[in-house]
């Protein structure tokens, strides 16, 4: 699109920058020539956060905030009065799994490719603020079908607060607005999922993208684009993001609906995975069900939680694990001292170090929904030490690297 | 000084003003935003104390009646159970209850008062995470499987696995660090008891 001076573009350009906008981010937005399978995430986690966002709105317009009400309005009322209701239900608990499994894996492209290391620390922060924030909105929004699995997740959560020494109860009961949780409790959780937290999220994510746009995204190779440019200022390897990689994420986005539609229509419930089968009976405060788990993808951080053993009769330890496990994270750009970003240059051995923290990663998470024995405790625990060592040991091991030569321009 | 000659320690001290100004108001406006999430008066007003009739509780037999939204287990033992209290010492986490919660009359072995020593309550709120432990009498129970043969009767928390004894006193190297606590309770006569006031509190 040309910029008018004429017309009705030149009208709204005088006055807004239409034209302006499109070109930086969408026309003109180079972006390197050699992206592949995943980048398609970034594009992904956005559309799944417009699926939530719709179906979110209107599953709001059926629902009741009410300990008295919520059971029925969600699983007699959207579930089977309201017309397509169970549609809109499943879009978004589906669509609630969906955006972990896209985050998990944009944030393992950043991982592989090195695209936390300057000039991205700020993207990287931002977007760990995003899961963060995520997080929040996931473990409120499960407490709302008032399930029993609502009710004692979130239960077994607000119970670590207590474990915080001297503040850890009155603590607790603030966060509750009661004794227990109640009434009050899946007021305000309900007010913050459907609005609060909403809010900070897309203002992250514009943050995000902002940041992003300012310094161009990283690639497979880890090489920066910026530094070739033709007689123009064009990268020589970057391709204007509209139209390629627009219409090359609409096949992604493709590909992810059929996935998501086959658990949508087939499985919703994803063998008791993305909704657990003690959800289907309401919140009763005086029976545990037999075996709680957080949903799947809070249980990594839940191993290791279970995985700490309490000191001085505190599960303190265990709570300031599970937190430093998330917030080691946001270090990342500063505990990897290699310079080279993408690991395909990178030693043999930082690519074993890299699958075995995956499968540590899923053996946390696939033991946090299984009851503890002491083999599954002490296999936690092992789990545990490598993915604090990962992180911890990268100042040392990440220099004695013997990287391979970084190509100039991308391959 | 001139009209357009610029005082930067001026601009300073107004930015400054105006920013602490404006960051003590925000202080106080943000008082009753965070003060609304406290339990408001009705929350508070349902901590009242409730009746509870034992009067068909056979030994052995555990009911459960709800109390400021807790459940508080209330458990008849057999004499053989309260034998067991004396012995499964060894075992214990905190066999005094000297880091446990209980009103001062049951810091006993049997947790209870001595005038109805059979009689335990307890709220059923693990102290690791707030689960309500099951009550495992014997090893006819689904849940028996992990506790071994020689158990002898007591609570086992579903959600980590926590087990207590009859009298709600935690075992070693559990996750829970301390025994169940017991509420504030009397007897108003033999089947009768009140939770939640004992005479010497309101």
């Amino acid at each position: 699109m040309e910029q008018k001076s004429n017309g009705l573009m030149g009208w709204i350009d005088a006055r807004f920058p239409a034209t302006k906008t499109w070109e930086k981010h969408l026309a003109k937005y180079y972006t390197p020539k050699n992206f592949n399978f995943w980048y398609f995430f970034g594009s992904l986690a956005f559309m799944v956060l417009v699926i939530q966002i719709l179906s979110g709105v209107f599953l709001t317009m059926f629902y009741k905030p009410d300990t008295a009400l919520a059971f029925q309005s969600v699983e007699m009322g959207i579930m089977r009065d309201v017309e397509w209701g169970w549609l809109i239900r499943y879009f978004h608990s589906t669509g609630a799994s969906a955006f972990f499994i896209v985050i998990y894996l944009h944030m393992f492209r950043a991982l592989i490719y090195g695209s936390y290391k300057k000039p991205r620390e700020l993207i990287w922060i931002f977007g760990m603020l995003i899961f963060l924030v995520l997080m929040a909105e996931g473990f409120m929004g499960y407490l709302l079908p008032w399930g029993q699995m609502s009710f004692w997740g979130a239960q077994v959560i607000i119970n670590l607060v207590n474990a915080i020494p001297f503040v850890g109860e009155g603590l607790s009961t603030w966060v509750r607005g009661d004794f227990v949780i109640g009434d009050a409790t899946l007021n305000r959780f309900f007010s913050l999922h459907v609005a609060a937290i909403p809010l900070i999220l897309v203002a992250l994510i514009f943050v995000h993208i902002v940041a992003l746009h300012e310094v161009g995204s990283n690639n497979p190779d880890g090489v920066e684009i910026k530094k070739n440019k033709d007689e123009n200022g064009i990268p020589k390897d970057g391709i204007p993001f509209h139209p390629y990689y627009s219409v090359k994420d609409i096949v992604g986005v493709i590909v992810f609906l059929m996935f998501f539609s086959i658990v949508v229509f087939f499985m919703p419930e994803m063998f008791g995975y993305f909704i657990e089968h003690a959800n289907f009976e309401p919140a009763n405060p005086l029976k545990t069900p037999e075996h709680i788990a957080p949903v799947w993808y809070f249980t990594p951080y839940y191993s290791i939680l279970r995985a700490v053993p309490s000191i001085a009769g505190s599960a303190f330890p265990g709570v300031i694990a599970m937190g430093a496990s998330i917030v080691i994270l946001f270090f990342l750009p500063w505990l990897d001292r290699n310079p080279v970003k993408s690991i395909r240059y990178r030693t043999g051995w930082y690519k074993i170090l890299i699958v075995i923290f995956v499968i540590t990663f899923i053996i946390l998470g696939i033991l946090g929904t299984l009851s503890p024995t002491n083999g599954r405790t002490l296999l936690a625990q092992i789990c545990t030490v490598y993915y604090f060592a990962f992180f911890l040991l990268m100042p040392f091991y990440t220099k004695l690297e013997k990287n391979k030569t970084v190509p100039e321009r991308t391959t | 000084m001139s009209a357009d000659a610029v005082s930067n320690s001026k601009r300073r001290f107004l930015v400054a003003a105006t920013s602490v100004v404006g960051a003590v108001g925000a202080g106080f406006v943000a008082v009753p935003f965070v003060k609304s999430w406290n339990p408001a008066a009705k929350a508070l007003a349902a901590g009242a104390p409730v009746l509870a009739d034992i009067s068909k509780l056979e030994e052995g037999q555990m009911i459960t009646v709800e109390w400021r939204g807790k459940p508080v287990y209330i458990l008849k033992r057999t004499d053989e159970n309260l034998k067991v209290l004396e012995s499964d010492v060894d075992m214990l986490a905190d066999v005094n209850s000297d880091l446990s919660k209980q009103p001062e009359y049951c810091k006993n072995i049997a947790r209870s008062y001595d005038a109805h020593k059979k009689i335990s309550l307890m709220e059923g709120v693990c102290t690791h995470l707030g689960c309500a432990p099951t009550y495992v009498p014997d090893l006819n129970n689904p849940f028996a499987g992990s506790l071994g043969a020689d158990w002898k009767g007591g609570f086992f928390c579903p959600c980590h696995g926590s087990i207590y004894d009859l009298s709600g006193r935690v075992y070693k190297s559990m996750p829970a660090p301390t025994n169940l606590p017991v509420p504030h309770h009397m007897f108003k006569s033999d089947t009768v008891i009140l939770i939640g006031q004992d005479g010497s509190n309101a």
